[in-house]
């Protein structure tokens, strides 16, 4: 008992100091945590394999421990690892990035069991939000409208062929435990479905340990729209407006910004609203973004929570004038939000464009060593890169290699200087897909801000 | 005889097909896996798989020759 009650109690003293945080994650995130902890006199420490051991943010940080080669499980998913490296380091709290271990409920209550602070929600909230069959169901209760479709695991293939006709072709089969784009597959027939019924709940289940499956409507012609919201542990819990993400590849996002155009600002507070319920149905803590899917008569649908900092968190910064990561070590020391709802402003026009090492037509990886790298410039451009000249990118890890977020009073001035600046870009070594991007820059609907998520694939197909 | 080539530089994720199996044209012979990317490598032609050149869990650069097929 005594045991029990010390570690708590030095979980908390441990979570209002935290001096020294160690970041498990690599590449440009892991960067990017290193300069908000800089700026705030926090100590860092890295993690990196045999392929990551140039990298910038090895460099960067305080101290950088090896944490072995070999698959990501061994590495940047040990969990054990992880946390006993933190522990023999002194630091005081985990900041997981997105990806890997970001939404994994089982580390984020392991690492409070060490007396060491998980810098995100809390580990009960991962748990029920990484269930997208819960998620849906919470939401319908609160009044928030979800995508149609099943709110049970479907069993069999005949299960789910009366609910696909139920709802309508096309459908999308999803994994329960699924997420950012993996683990989810349309169906446009019944045949289709049931050519993917058992692959689909074969592969959740080697993913992503459950072979919970379900259908949803699939909404063509949509687009995609976040709210960024941010809640204290004192029960204070704001949004940070909209994002758009509609721009994909593979149910990826390649661009997205802020605000959404062509949404009418009704549909926007609409989102927001619900954003904030549904925060607040499950008390959160920290940040994260509730995902809609908006179709063409404008009815939203909650989508799914991500319990996480966002890939694309920096186009909210821009527009916001805050630094999202220093609101998660703050929230996690247990501190106040650093403003009110009504403080929050919106101002100009953020743009974010991923850079990814792939080709640009096949989408298909481009590892190897990056021989060149010379940026463009811009009026106001931030470069959240991963690599540097002579890195190599490797193929275990995903092809992101930098993000490029434009700023300007308004999205035309934002697209213009996109284009601008990727046309003088020379990155070389490796294919990139900065071809693609210039091509949207200069499209036309693209600049009409008149899209959806099938954009990528039309532009693709008026090409041939 | 024809070379089947690898599509992009990753690991060889899935070896489908032995030697001197008959396949047909768009038939999966290999899954590569690169940056959580699955892609699978098709057949161009009908054949006979003559030889396949790599092992499951190797690593191969884009253009590394994956398997050689004899057309009939």
């Amino acid at each position: 008992m005594t045991a029990i009650r010390k570690t708590k109690e030095k979980a908390s003293t441990r979570g209002v100091s935290m001096k020294k945080i160690l970041i498990a994650n690599r590449g440009e995130i892991a960067a990017r945590i290193i300069r908000t902890c800089r700026r705030m006199g926090i100590e860092t420490v890295a993690v990196y394999t045999d392929p990551d051991k140039d990298l910038p943010y090895v460099q960067q940080a305080d101290k950088a421990v090896y944490i072995g080669s070999g698959p990501v499980k061994d590495t940047y998913l040990n969990k054990e690892k992880i946390i006993d490296i933190a522990r023999t380091n002194g630091a005081e709290g985990i900041h997981p990035g997105y990806g890997f271990l970001s939404e994994n409920s089982v580390f984020a209550r392991e690492t409070e069991k060490a007396g060491i602070t998980f810098i995100g929600p809390r580990p009960d909230t991962l748990a029920l939000m990484g269930d997208k069959i819960s998620a849906r169901k919470l939401m319908q209760a609160k009044g928030i409208p979800v995508v149609p479709g099943t709110f049970d695991d479907l069993e069999t293939e005949e299960e789910a062929i009366e609910a696909a006709r139920e709802i309508g072709f096309p459908v999308m089969l999803k994994a329960s435990g699924g997420g950012g784009g993996i683990g989810m597959q349309i169906c446009r027939n019944e045949e289709e479905l049931r050519k993917y019924f058992s692959t689909a709940k074969a592969r959740a289940r080697n993913y992503f340990g459950s072979d919970q499956i379900f259908i949803e409507k699939f909404i063509e012609n949509a687009r995609h729209a976040e709210v960024q919201i941010f809640a204290d542990s004192k029960g204070n819990t704001v949004h940070l407006f909209e994002r758009d993400c509609s721009v994909q590849r593979r149910n990826q996002k390649v661009i997205e910004e802020t605000h959404a155009p062509s949404l009418s600002p009704g549909v926007r507070e609409k989102l927001y609203k619900y954003a904030v319920l549904a925060a607040e149905a499950v008390s959160y803590v920290n940040c994260g973004t509730v995902e809609f899917i908006v179709d063409e008569e404008e009815n939203c649908y909650f989508l799914e929570m991500n319990t996480r900092l966002q890939v694309e968190h920096p186009v909210t910064e821009m527009v916001c004038g805050v630094d999202l990561v220093e609101w998660q070590i703050e929230a996690a020391r247990g501190n106040s939000l650093p403003k009110k709802q009504q403080e929050i402003r919106h101002e100009g026009h953020a743009i974010e464009f991923r850079v990814y090492a792939e080709d640009p037509v096949t989408f298909y990886p481009s590892p190897g060593k990056i021989t060149r790298m010379q940026w463009g410039s811009a009026g106001n451009v931030r470069i959240d890169s991963g690599y540097n000249e002579g890195n190599t990118v490797s193929p275990f890890y995903d092809p992101l290699i930098a993000k490029v977020i434009f700023y300007g009073a308004s999205r035309l001035q934002c697209i213009e200087e996109s284009e601008r600046f990727f046309r003088v870009t020379k990155i070389e070594g490796i294919k990139t897909n900065i071809p693609l991007l210039i091509k949207i820059a200069r499209d036309e609907s693209f600049k009409n801000g008149n899209y959806t998520t099938n954009f990528l694939k039309k532009l693709k197909i008026e090409e041939v | 005889m024809n070379e089947i080539l690898a599509s992009m530089a990753g690991t060889v994720f899935q070896i489908l097909v032995k030697d001197g199996e008959q396949v047909d044209q768009g038939q999966p012979l290999i899954v590569l896996e690169s940056m959580k990317m699955e892609i699978p490598v098709e057949s161009e032609q009908a054949g006979v798989i003559k030889k396949v050149h790599v092992s499951e869990g190797d690593f191969v650069n884009e253009g590394d020759l994956l398997i050689t097929l004899s057309s009939e």
